[in-house]
């Protein structure tokens, strides 16, 4: 088999898998998948430039919350149909991630990573400033009327888990042709060694903006999915937490792989569920995490396994 | 005729030291024009100005009579200046055929694989393209490196120390490959090797100090006094 | 109250939050310039500080004033001792590499406050001041401890500027900034030096912490401030300039106070997020810092 059928039968097995999952799965477990799906659609979005482009930010959670308020906000101020309320979340996560690229990709390395982490700090108290506009700490619920897509109640299980399947076989696939396209590999190029891409013709300001706006994207989609599919929105998501869990979930699966974001996000959720039977340590378990990926398996789980033999893997 | 790419004035200082100190150069469409001097006298400087790999201070270049003075360095790439670094700097980590489809891409390729497998094939590392750049020989990486320039397409080709670490066989290979690329292609050389320069060049500058002491054919520059002295005072204060 | 005491007010609160706020930095910058690490877990110190600040003045059976300056000695060395073992265990192994620290020490940050939550718990407590003195002024008393707090960081501060200027150990540092291999190679033990730095600006936000606790009172997440105002002092100050960060906490300190006086605290944190994220774009050098 060659190296693409093999990766083509790979990435829609897992959707198969997924999508007979959900006959199989108790309720609690279904709900649970579904928010891993969402939550690695944020994190395919965060590898795009961190795992790909080689763009270490911290400020993902602005994105992240840009698409959930972007989504949420013109329905519970204007009243607006799930559909466009959606795309607007996509919008909003893609444009911030604009601006903030513009800014940002002046820097590089340290100093990128703490400009991002400001302009997503300066982003979640604005949030709390205008908390008359946002509903401020407590966020708001969004309207049960607004979660119903051509007569599917997003309130209930198997819509739900459906709707997630769909975005996150959809981001997949796109992320997966991306990867592959000449376009992926210039920002790959770009993460090796930008002065000699540089001599190769590219932009690297404009190859890196792109590529930040795409993970704005998805990072804006899977916000304004998240408030939707589970009916809240609030200035939580905009906390540092949500711009390293994407982080986390990425070097655990494997930055820099198709699948590695939603392997992480499905382990860690997982690993924190499962020890939070016998601990309540939730925070232990991520900063363990971190510091023993960081210093035993910086490649993560599937980066690993590519360096020893699936060669073939995207 | 028309200069290809002209620089007037071309000037660069780093601190208080001129690397290169309002040099005039021109050249002409079809050649292998060879840039040699003593070490230190401001070769690798005056070509990255030319590719923009350095910002100038002062002075202007064309490239087939447009200004490029203040263009940035992909753009000049696009416009069809090419450059091989003197220090190996393919991606290690990728691919050989990823290596020389980053550079075909950028020139706009449509039949990917194609371009590749030529490019490749011009310099005699057809069939590795599934190897990893990072795992080829020195003298493999540099000829990588040299396909690549040539995916570009470019109107200029600019190699900088090209035979450095080449083995004798290989640098007769790649006397030949040079001379197949002209008059298509127009070849600029920064060379210590002076059996290769007097062999393949058909015109030659030489700096000293940022400054051009001579231009000529390979005789001329043979038999110019200056050259001479500048040369033979150069491996004095060497040896 | 008329508009110029209430100014005074503001200021006054400003200084006693320029003061620790500089020495909290300090640390911070000191890490950053010996060690070229960025320490997102530093806030965490400052945290820790000020929870064995009241682990020592509860448990310690001794007059408030004796127990405060048992905690002022004791406090420093925990947290310092705590930051030398995360800089052998982890940071060593990882060789410094400046992406690979930022995410050790995030997963530093929530270890850290793990374990104050587990072994300290989720409430917020007083540490009982020193001293009780107020100090009349014709308008509002005013604390004299708070007073005493920004005496206390200046004094500290003076000591480690003469550390750093007057003694062998400073002066391996300093030599180590410079040049860590050329350090190496005149046979300091860089290694030593390294866990020595981290273990130094660990202790001064942990002293910082333990002046400001009689204020604030302890709680397992009060590091995140100190975290966010310090990075924005230290890189408005010029990274790892030592005098620029001084200036910049003074500066930002007293802005602070003012700006959170009279509009909104959450309004003069969001100025400072961005003035930090706009300066490092458009002056990475600082804005006291010199061109590098």
């Amino acid at each position: 088999m060659s190296a693409s059928a093999k990766s083509w039968a790979l990435h829609l097995g897992l959707i198969a898998v997924l999508f007979a999952a959900q006959f199989g799965l108790p309720s609690y477990h279904a709900t649970n998948v579904s928010r891993i799906m969402v939550l690695a659609v944020f994190a395919m979005g965060y590898n795009i430039a961190f795992g790909y482009t080689g763009l270490l930010s911290l400020g993902h959670a602005l994105f992240f919350a840009a698409g959930m308020y972007g989504m949420g906000l013109p329905i519970w101020t204007l009243s607006w149909a799930p559909i466009p309320a959606l795309i607007a979340g996509l919008v909003a996560g893609g444009a911030l991630a604009g601006l903030v690229g513009l800014l940002a990709l002046r820097t590089a390395g340290v100093s990128f990573m703490i400009v991002t982490l400001m302009f997503a700090q300066a982003g979640y108290l604005t949030l709390l400033y205008l908390n008359t506009h946002t509903g401020g700490d407590e966020g708001f619920v969004v309207d049960s009327a607004a979660r119903v897509i051509a007569g599917f109640d997003l309130s209930t299980d198997a819509p739900r888990y459906m709707a997630a399947l769909i975005l996150f076989a959809t981001a997949m696939l796109i992320c997966l042709w991306l990867v592959r396209s000449p376009f992926g590999r210039v920002m790959v190029a770009m993460r090796e060694n930008e002065q000699r891409s540089r001599m190769l013709g590219y932009n690297p300001f404009r190859v890196k903006l792109t590529a930040l706006v795409i993970s704005g994207l998805y990072a804006g989609i899977a916000g304004a999915a998240y408030g939707m599919l589970f009916g809240y929105v609030g200035a939580t998501f905009a906390t540092i937490q949500y711009s390293i869990l994407p982080m986390l979930y990425v070097l655990l699966g494997g930055a820099g792989t198709v699948i590695g974001p939603f392997l992480g996000a499905l382990l860690m959720f997982y690993l924190i569920d499962i020890t939070s039977g016998y601990t309540t340590a939730y925070l232990f378990v991520v900063g363990a995490a971190l510091v023993v990926l960081v210093l035993f398996a910086p490649k993560g789980i599937l980066g690993t396994i590519r360096e020893r033999g699936l060669k073939w893997l995207p | 005729m028309a200069a290809l790419m002209q620089a007037l004035g071309l000037t660069r200082h780093f601190g208080g030291i001129r690397a290169v100190d309002g040099v005039n150069f021109r050249l002409e469409p079809g050649e292998i024009h060879a840039i040699i001097g003593p070490n230190g006298a401001g070769k690798t400087t005056f070509v990255s100005l030319l590719s923009g790999r350095i910002p100038v201070q002062s002075g202007s270049i064309t490239l087939g009579g447009e200004d490029i003075t203040r263009l940035a360095a992909h753009v000049r790439v696009k416009k069809g200046i090419a450059y091989t670094f003197q220090i190996t700097s393919v991606y290690p980590k990728l691919s050989v055929f990823d290596n020389v489809a980053l550079a075909a891409q950028s020139a706009g390729a449509r039949d990917l694989g194609g371009q590749v497998a030529a490019a490749l094939a011009r310099v005699n590392l057809a069939g590795l393209e599934d190897h990893l750049a990072g795992n080829l020989s020195y003298g493999h990486q540099r000829l990588l490196e040299v396909a690549m320039g040539l995916a570009l397409k470019p109107r200029i080709l600019i190699l900088d120390e090209p035979t450095q670490g080449l083995a004798a066989g290989e640098i007769e290979g790649f006397k030949a490959l040079v001379r197949s690329l002209v008059p298509e292609t127009t070849v600029m050389l920064i060379e210590h090797n002076m059996e290769v320069v007097m062999d393949l060049a058909t015109q030659i500058t030489v700096l000293n100090f940022g400054q051009v002491l001579a231009t000529g054919t390979p005789d001329q520059i043979r038999a110019n006094p200056d050259v001479q002295s500048a040369y033979l005072g150069g491996h004095d204060a060497e040896g | 109250m008329a508009f110029g005491p209430f100014l005074f007010l503001a200021l006054l609160e400003g200084t006693v939050m320029a003061a620790v706020l500089a020495l909290t930095a300090v640390g911070l910058s000191l890490v950053f310039g010996v060690m070229r690490v960025v320490n997102v877990a530093h806030g965490e110190f400052f945290m820790l500080g000020a929870v064995a600040a009241w682990f020592v003045t509860y448990y310690l059976p001794f007059p408030p004033a004796v127990t405060w300056t048992i905690a002022l000695l004791i406090a420093p060395l925990f947290v310092g001792a705590i930051a030398a073992t995360a800089d052998v265990l982890v940071l060593k192994r990882l060789k410094y590499d400046p992406e690979a620290t930022i995410v050790a020490t995030i997963g530093l940050l929530y270890i850290l406050q793990q374990a104050a939550l587990t072994f300290y718990g989720p409430d917020a407590r007083p540490v009982e001041p020193p001293f009780h003195l107020r100090l009349q002024f014709p308008w509002f008393g005013y604390s004299g401890y708070k007073l005493f707090v920004v005496l206390a960081a200046g004094l500290i501060l003076l000591a480690v500027w003469a550390f750093m200027t007057r003694t062998k150990a400073g002066l391996v540092m300093r030599a180590t900034q410079v040049d860590m291999e050329t350090a190496r190679a005149f046979g300091i033990n860089v290694d030593r030096v390294y866990a020595g730095t981290f273990a130094l600006g660990a202790a001064l936000a942990a002293a910082a912490a333990v002046l400001i606790v009689p204020i604030q009172q302890a709680h397992y997440l009060m590091g995140h401030d100190p975290l966010l105002l310090s990075f924005i002092v230290v890189i408005i100050g010029g990274l790892g300039s030592l005098r620029g960060t001084l200036v910049a906490a003074l500066i930002i300190g007293l802005s602070d106070g003012v700006i959170s006086m009279f509009f909104s605290p959450t309004l003069a944190k969001i100025i400072a997020t961005l003035l930090v994220a706009l300066v490092l774009v458009f002056r990475p050098q600082g804005l006291f810092g010199a061109k590098a």
